[in-house]
């Protein structure tokens, strides 16, 4: 817990130095035309803020016992790093393949192989939702979502309903 | 009287078939996402926004307000039920509505809080029909400087009356202050904080990508830990006779609930506090006037009854600085902002004097969803039983997929679901480490405000800084700004000081 506590103390000041460097290319002190501070100025002095802050924590955490406890549970770790792994393959796929194959994809693999759950209901699921998310945001809202190269698929199916 | 009419106005807006529809529609979904242990008001507004676009805005808004108060009504639910409170604010509620479940008074639990939320729910709203019209006047003198002094005012409350660590909480409304300014700055129009040169930071960072990806992919995350074995569901049978019973029971607990009531309310005003403490405060004060107090956590109604007022009063407090001031007290209020915003409501007191349609249809569209939130959380008890043995992972499947799509239908940018992603995984470290999110989504809310307030009165007062002190309402704001910044140092030495004096006795 104590380790986690400083990494993140850490990574959160290394975030607001990347902040304040980045918002040095707006002036960042008082303007003397307009009669107030400068474009940079709210992100650069907030960042340092931040900064100053996080290391407090930092440094706080120093003089602290360490508790003993963990901030990972071993099992769960596992199951948290295969979720987002999942997430980030199946935003990755959606550009390419659209999202009419990735999401489909991503629910069996969550429903079937991350929940065990049965066939029946892992079909219903991966073939229902595509099918609602076509109705719901492309033929009601208008919305269209991203198809990869599927997209000469779903020529009919724009001249039925548009 | 003249409320009075703005008021029967609005019920002509809000009894509209259709508005009558998707108060009814948002109410049972709200109840249905506050009843999930896991999913609350916030994840439920963040996961549904985007899907209201099917509507126009005045209904998308009244539609969100009702999946608010549904939730508030659901969160006892899974109280009762399973024992695990359905969003944090409905702790307190398992504190006497377990006992009850087990000793085979379930459907009495549920009653008695559906009632007590309704009661809650009702008499605040009254309050807030009363406060709405002067508070909104009051606001019409407010300048820029008042506006920032307002801001800097909800902030510190955090600091001061938040109860979670002072310097997290400070790092906290930074990020959020600060991804707020991303994107093109407002006065000079020059780019900023571009990060990468990514063509999607140009345009800001949305309020809606933090919110799905914190309360939508990070809450997923986090309850994936606590969840995953399906947790014994309580068999609840509600009979007219329980019914009965229960409405008898309630109607001698007039005190305990008008109390709560009012309690709720106005802590609920507050950006720091709202629904969690003073469900937790309500329930105290029941169990201290109480003539019998120790047959609290044991399975009295009256455990369940307090909590229940105070927290359905309490959303609807925050409702009020959000509609009158654009100050929202709640980061589901916050959510419910940002939604306007989009859509091209400026909440705040112009918006009774521009859009008094909307305002009135809102708040009658409140009175509407506290009947149709009762009488749809009795008669569907049976249903949420059944839908509470859903298993977890299906829901987090269904969840993942809509913060997906969700994410990408309002800007039709990939740039956002990358966003959310990240949002998503670091929101969920940040809350294991006990940082608190509620002050970063409002940063993220009110950054564009704090800034644009500050700069426009420094130019108009060609750089003095002192004319947030010299005019008294952003005086005032500023004063009791700083007393609630300094208040958690007041309360260290004083917990120093006292440590010190104890040997010496």
């Amino acid at each position: 817990m104590l380790v986690a506590d400083r990494v993140i103390a850490i990574a959160i000041m290394a975030l607001s130095a990347y902040f304040m460097w980045h918002a040095t290319e707006l002036p960042i002190g008082w303007n003397g035309m307009t009669g107030g501070p400068g474009g940079g100025a709210f992100p650069f002095w907030l960042s340092l803020v931040m900064l100053l802050a996080a290391g407090g924590i930092f440094v706080r955490s120093l003089g602290e016992d360490h508790g003993g406890q963990s901030f990972f549970d071993g099992v769960m770790l596992k199951s948290v790093i295969s979720v987002v792994i999942a997430l980030f393959a199946t935003i990755a796929l959606i550009p390419v393949a659209g999202a009419y194959i990735a999401i489909p994809l991503f629910m069996f693999w969550y429903v079937r192989i991350f929940g065990r759950h049965s066939w029946f209901l892992t079909g219903c699921l991966a073939l229902g939702t595509p099918v609602f998310l076509f109705f719901f945001f492309e033929v009601t809202l208008k919305i269209l979502l991203p198809k990869g190269f599927t997209e000469p698929l779903f020529f009919p199916l724009y001249a039925m309903f548009f | 009287m003249d409320t009075l009419a703005l008021l029967a106005d609005g019920f002509a807006t809000s009894l509209s078939p259709l508005n009558l529809m998707i108060v009814i529609l948002g109410v049972t979904a709200g109840l249905f996402i506050g009843a999930m242990p896991g999913l609350g008001s916030v994840n439920g507004v963040a996961i549904v926004l985007p899907l209201t676009f099917i509507v126009p805005p005045s209904s998308a808004i009244i539609l969100l307000a009702a999946i608010y108060y549904g939730a508030m009504y659901g969160g006892a639910i899974s109280s009762i039920l399973l024992g695990i409170p359905g969003a944090s604010t409905a702790v307190a509620t398992t504190f006497d509505g377990r006992p009850m479940a087990q000793q085979g008074k379930a459907g009495l639990a549920l009653i008695a809080a559906a009632v007590a939320s309704f009661i809650g729910g009702t008499l605040s709203v009254v309050l807030f029909t009363l406060f709405a019209v002067p508070l909104a006047d009051l606001a019409l003198a407010f300048g820029p400087a008042e506006e920032f002094a307002l801001v800097l005012m909800a902030f510190t409350t955090f600091v001061g009356l938040g109860g979670d660590d002072v310097l997290k909480t400070i790092v906290m409304i930074c990020l959020g202050l600060v991804l707020s300014t991303v994107g093109l700055d407002l006065i000079s129009g020059q780019p900023r904080l571009i990060f990468g040169d990514l063509p999607g930071f140009f345009s800001g960072i949305s309020f809606l990508v933090l919110a799905i990806g914190v309360y939508g992919i990070g809450e997923i995350l986090y309850t994936l830990e606590t969840s995953r074995t399906a947790p014994q569901v309580t068999p609840a049978r509600i009979t007219l006779k329980e019914l009965s019973a229960g409405m008898r029971a309630m109607n001698r607990l007039w005190k305990t609930m008008s109390l709560g009531s009012f309690l709720g309310f106005f802590v609920g005003m507050l950006p720091a506090a709202g629904a969690t403490p003073a469900a937790l405060m309500a329930y105290g004060i029941a169990r201290s006037t109480s003539k019998e107090p120790h047959t609290f956590g044991k399975g009295n109604i009256e455990g369940v009854a307090a909590p229940e007022t105070a927290n359905n009063a309490a959303s609807t407090g925050s409702l009020l600085p959000m509609l009158t001031l654009g100050i929202p007290g709640s980061p589901t209020t916050a959510l419910l902002l940002g939604g306007m915003v989009m859509w091209g409501l400026m909440p705040g007191p112009m918006l009774f004097i521009e859009q008094p349609d909307f305002v009135w249809g809102l708040i009658s569209s409140l009175y509407t969803a506290n009947f149709a939130a009762v009488a749809i959380n009795i008669a569907l008890i049976p249903l949420f039983v059944w839908a509470l043995r859903m298993p977890f992972t299906v829901l987090c499947a269904i969840v993942i997929v809509l913060c997906i799509v969700g994410g990408f239908a309002p800007s039709q940018k990939m740039h956002d679901v990358w966003l959310i992603a990240g949002f998503g995984v670091a929101g969920y470290l940040l809350r294991k480490a006990d940082y608190p999110l509620a002050p970063l989504v409002l940063a993220l809310v009110l950054g564009p405000l704090m800034e644009k307030s500050f700069r426009q009165t420094l130019i108009a007062e060609q750089g003095n800084v002192l004319a947030f002190i010299e005019r008294p309402l952003s005086g005032t704001f500023i004063a009791l700004a700083a007393l609630f910044f300094v208040l958690p140092l007041v309360k260290y030495l004083r917990k120093g000081g006292s440590r010190s004096i104890a040997p010496a006795e």
